[in-house]
């Protein structure tokens, strides 16, 4: 794809985690029965009137604060008008001009990628077709409709057209859902719905300014989705180009399972949404004391999060990346680290590393195996940290350790690696005149291969070594210190013949 | 003085507003709308320029309520409104637009 | 024991308080009534008499406990079938929601039934509220209780014939555009039009959502006041109710106009096709409160020529969006098709009357691509403009006087032809409602033909208690008592 820059820009849907619907007391939850969270305002029955949700705002706020966006004194709902039946009023509260939200930006690796706006929305209900193949709408028989997420507080997120490539794409992504997830305004669970992203893509002759002609893709239901569908619609875009042709502005649907996008024109004619100011709502102009508080009350972001464990721990930013956007992680390893360090998030003598080391490896792939959270794990943040502790002092030696960290992980010990190295006597021994003797004892028994040590050549000399360290260890069960051995090893391979 | 409105106007507004308007009432429409959008033209003619529009008359902002749950309706009354229901959901005829 | 019907509300709930009568025997008296004489005037959609009967009893029940009684307990209400009411079936007067039972009562009527009131039927008018006659229900017109062969106004008209004719002493109704001032001036009663915001409008079908408001219908200015009362105050579930707690009223009510100023609006006097005996009567209006100590002169609000052009862009541009909702998918008509978009479009087309269709076009188009700032966003600016004329006039004024409709009731059919002719019916009333104040149509008179003519009063926004005091003072001065020719006689109270 020589020649053509990528302009990518996101539209983000992010559902809030408040308790209630935007206008209306129906809970906002998932997975009830149909049509059971549903009241005469978010149906929309005749005479019904919106109520707006302090909270809702309260979270748009936050967002705004860290995108560093500019909230507006004063913003108004509009009535986005169309038709479909999962809309209850057939027109979505909506804003249009004047959003909550507006001239922000949030800084994916070296770049500050745009926020055009965020502004508050309804949410529809959802429609399940049947009769067609896969639950699809083409050629189903007829369409049934659920409106509990009707009414359901959205926060659309719209970035400028600043993203690149896919991969930044999906860096943005990945880092917007990790900021929401910070400052707790939705559970940003894109397998449930709760983090919705839309992609509008388009190319242009490389060192160009002008924007070319863009396509929106949807249905792009992970961030692999996300990278792959933005591939394939480059792809697809340069080979129109190339072939002389015009890209046509339309919204593509993307396949999956097909790998491509596909246009959605429909026989309908484009939407014409006659927006006009809600006259049921009236105008949102936050306080300066309440925009103040959401200030104050910020939680530290990832970035300064990563950036802080990576200066107090000496770890490496893609292993801050991992702690810090898997939810629940950092929390846990920071926890870890306090415990072994007993004054607080430290992270002193090395604690910092090790935590994560087993943190990124061991437990994220116990979690990812289960599809679990940190919070589920059955080994403490405190025995993590008597884990680290028991390395650390040499009690353990690191092979050990693993082994004790999957009993604990199996619940054995109550919890306590010390009481399971108890258990299994599992304690490194360090005691220099106890491991003599087994060398020495060692030694005694191969000596044939102790003269071929003394007399070989350095090739051999590493085999042989290898040799009497492995017999040692066994002897030891594996918890004889192995920088202590080493040492004896080494003095008495090299010290006068033995006998 | 020409018609503002043309049966072309007419059909795209009858779709904008899923009205399945008879020949009939096109051409009635047409012709009655545009009287109305002719009277409604004088003011058209006011010079507005600094004026802002009013979407409220009575100003007030501000008007939020606390994030608390209130009752639901009971399912079976909000189905039994349905001119059609199945699976404790709306049932209507397939949709031809887009997927959502 | 004496008629009950056609006595005052607040003579009623005087005496089912004492208990000289039973609340039971007021419903009943005011349902015979009704049974021997609405089958002429077709006043009401539905009535309720078995919901009726076990309210009123429910109000004798406890005045026997020695409970406290509401200050509307036994009173009959008739509400406009455009309150949603969970135990009659809610049509708006049209065919698209032919027998829909709402699962939920308006605040408004939530609240009259907590003050005793009982509602004993929903009201004809014009199909959701839109029309000047009542002509374009639905279902069937209702007829003028003064002459059958005239309109009763609209688009309140069911409930200002109801309170003509003393089916009920009060009556509920809806003001979008002059909907409850133009039927009670057309049959002689009182309809008040309270400030935006003062009332509820939850449960109240939409019409047009920045310019609806409900008011009270009643024989007297004073049951005026007790209803209204009764009515409004906030509601949280109305985000456009106003906070503050409403005034009381019936206090001040007889304190008089004098060193009230008074402007009569020089537009709306002069207003085309303007009646003779109309113009008379505004004339005297202002001799009446001149006399009881009011300054009255005239003003020129000059805008209000522009009233009539803009509220025929916003109204039906935000009815169009109000009613996009009846689409046949979750209740009300379904006409089948095979496809969803087919199925509403035939539907809405089977559902909706033609005055509704051309409404939801004019106000689609108004809001198209293309169209909105020249349509929408003007008519939005004039609306400033009108507000800020009124202003002006009202840093001299402390109300104003004007006709509330420039003709007495016209015949049945006489409009019906040309959409604009009857639009012209509300040029006097329309602009309070773009400007969201107060106002209110007092009858003044009878013309020549025996039929009924208003006078309207306006205030500005929250000014309701120098509206009723100047209401009050007009009413003393006409004396109305005059009755409709309907049925037998009453004995006289």
């Amino acid at each position: 794809m020589s020649g053509w820059e990528t302009v990518i820009g996101l539209e983000v849907h992010c559902e809030l985690a408040t308790a209630t619907k935007l206008f209306c007391g129906c809970p906002n939850g998932f997975g009830a029965e149909p049509n059971t969270h549903v009241c005469p305002v978010c149906l929309g029955l005749p005479g019904s009137l919106p109520v707006l949700n302090q909270r809702a705002v309260e979270f748009a706020l936050r967002v705004g604060e860290a995108l560093h966006c500019d909230i507006a004194p004063e913003s108004i709902f509009h009535r986005k008008n169309y038709f479909y039946p999962d809309m209850p009023k057939n027109y979505q509260i909506s804003q249009y001009d004047e959003p909550v939200c507006g001239n922000g930006w949030l800084a994916v690796g070296e770049r500050r990628i745009g926020v055009e706006r965020a502004h508050l929305e309804e949410d529809t209900g959802k429609s399940s077709h049947v009769g067609g193949g896969g639950g699809r709408i083409h050629g189903a028989d007829h369409s049934l409709v659920d409106y509990n997420r009707a009414g359901v507080p959205l926060l659309e997120i719209v970035s400028k057209p600043d993203l690149r490539s896919p991969e930044e794409a999906r860096a943005y992504v990945a880092e917007l859902r990790s900021v929401l997830e910070a400052i707790g305004v939705s559970d940003v669970k894109m397998e449930e719905g709760s983090l919705r992203v839309d992609a509008n893509i388009s190319l242009r002759p490389t060192g160009s300014e002008t924007l070319g002609t863009r396509t929106e893709i949807k249905n792009m239901n992970s961030l692999r989705s996300l990278v792959r569908a933005l591939e394939y619609e480059a792809g697809r875009q340069a080979e129109v180009l190339e072939a002389g042709e015009a890209v046509i502005q339309e919204t593509r649907h993307w396949a999956e399972e097909a790998g491509r996008t596909h246009s959605l024109r429909s026989k309908e004619e484009s939407h014409d949404y006659r927006y006009f100011p809600e006259p049921d709502l009236v105008p949102l102009m936050p306080s300066a004391e309440w925009r103040e508080r959401v200030r104050a009350a910020m939680p530290e972001l990832p970035a300064a999060r990563r950036a802080r464990l990576i200066e107090a721990w000496g770890i490496s930013e893609v292993d801050a990346g991992v702690l810090v956007s898997t939810a629940g992680l950092a929390d846990y390893a920071e926890a870890a680290v306090a415990a072994a360090t007993g004054d607080g998030p430290g992270g002193g003598d090395g604690a910092g590393r090790a935590v994560t080391n087993w943190v990124t490896g061991d437990l994220l792939a116990y979690l990812n195996e289960r599809g679990a959270a940190p919070a589920s794990l059955p080994l403490s943040p405190a025995g993590l940290a008597e884990l680290v502790r028991l390395v650390a002092d040499g009690t353990l030696s690191r092979p050990l350790a693993k082994e004790v960290l999957g009993a604990a992980l199996a619940g054995e010990g109550g919890g306590s690696p010390a009481a399971i190295v108890a258990d299994r006597g599992l304690a490194q021994v360090s005691d220099e005149g106890q491991l003599a003797g087994v060398v020495r004892a060692v030694l005694d028994t191969h000596p044939a291969e102790v003269e071929r040590y003394r007399s070989g050549e350095d090739k051999d000399r590493k085999k042989l070594r290898g040799f009497f360290m492995g017999k040692v260890m066994a002897e030891m069960k594996g918890r004889g210190n192995p920088q202590v051995l080493n040492r004896l090893l080494d003095e008495t391979l090299s010290g006068p013949s033995s006998s | 003085m020409s018609n503002p409105l043309t049966r072309a106007d007419v059909e795209h507004v009858a779709r904008l507003a899923r009205l399945a308007l008879s020949d009939a009432e096109i051409e009635q429409f047409a012709t009655q709308l545009g009287a109305i959008l002719e009277h409604a033209a004088r003011v058209a003619a006011l010079d507005t320029a600094d004026v802002p529009p009013t979407s409220h008359p009575i100003p007030l902002a501000n008007v939020l309520r606390p994030d608390e749950p209130a009752p639901c309706l009971d399912r079976d009354v909000v189905l039994s409104m349905a001119p059609a229901a199945e699976d404790g959901r709306f049932r209507v005829p397939r949709i031809l637009g887009e997927e959502r | 024991m004496s008629e009950l019907t056609g006595r005052s509300a607040a003579e009623l709930a005087a005496m089912v308080r004492s208990g000289d009568v039973s609340a039971v025997e007021v419903t009943d008296a005011h349902l015979e009534r009704i049974a021997a004489l609405d089958g002429d005037v077709r006043s009401f959609l539905c009535l309720g008499p078995e919901p009726a009967r076990e309210a009123a009893a429910r109000v004798d029940a406890a005045r026997a406990r020695g409970e406290a009684l509401g200050p509307l307990a036994g009173v009959p209400v008739a509400v406009k079938d455009m309150f949603c009411t969970v135990d009659l079936p809610t049509t708006c007067g049209s065919r698209i929601l032919d027998g829909w039972r709402p699962p939920y009562d308006a605040t408004v009527v939530s609240r009259l039934r907590a003050a005793g009131a009982i509602v004993i039927g929903k009201t004809n008018l014009d199909e959701f509220a839109m029309g000047s006659s009542t002509e374009n229900s639905g279902f069937f017109p209702t007829a003028n209780p003064w002459d059958l062969g005239r309109v009763p106004g609209g688009s309140s008209g069911g409930s200002a014939a109801a309170v003509a004719a003393r089916f009920a002493p009060l009556a509920l109704g809806t003001d979008t555009g002059g909907s409850i001032r133009q039927p009670a001036a057309l049959c002689g009663v009182v309809g008040l039009r309270p400030t935006y915001g003062r009332v509820s409008r939850y449960g109240i079908v939409a019409y047009a959502s920045s310019l609806d408001q409900a008011g009270p219908f009643a024989t007297t200015v004073a049951d005026t006041a007790l209803l209204l009362e009764a009515m409004w105050g906030h509601d949280p579930r109305d985000s456009t109710s106003i906070p503050s707690a409403p005034e009381p009223l019936l206090a001040s009510l007889e304190n008089g106009v004098a060193g009230l100023r008074i402007g009569v609006v020089e537009e709306l006097t002069d207003v085309d096709g303007i009646q003779p005996d109309v113009r008379a009567a505004v004339d005297s209006a202002r001799a009446l409160l001149e006399k009881a100590g009011a300054e009255v002169d005239t003003v020129s609000v000059p805008s209000v020529e522009y009233g009539l052009s803009a509220y025929y862009i916003i109204a039906p541009a935000e009815a169009s969006s109000n009613l996009a909702r009846y689409d046949g998918v979750r209740y009300g008509l379904r006409v089948p098709a095979p496809e969803v978009e087919a199925m509403n479009a035939s539907t809405r087309e089977a559902g909706f009357g033609a005055e509704v269709k051309r409404r939801i076009m004019l106000g689609t188009y108004a809001l198209s691509a293309g169209y909105y700032d020249a349509y929408y966003g003007q008519a939005q600016r004039v609306r400033t403009l009108i507000i800020r004329d009124f202003a002006r006039a009202y840093e001299r004024f402390d109300a104003l006087l004007a006709p509330t409709s420039p003709t007495t009731a016209f015949e049945l059919g006489a409009r019906t032809s040309d959409p604009l002719a009857m639009y012209l019916s509300d040029v006097c009333t329309i602009p309070t409602n773009l400007t969201g104040a107060c106002a209110v149509s007092v009858p003044a008179g009878l013309d020549a033909a025996g039929l009924p003519i208003g006078v309207q009063v306006l205030a500005p926004a929250l000014g309701e208690a120098v509206l009723l005091r100047a209401a009050r003072c007009l009413e003393a001065g006409f004396n109305f008592t005059a009755r409709p020719p309907l049925g037998r006689p009453e004995v006289a109270a």
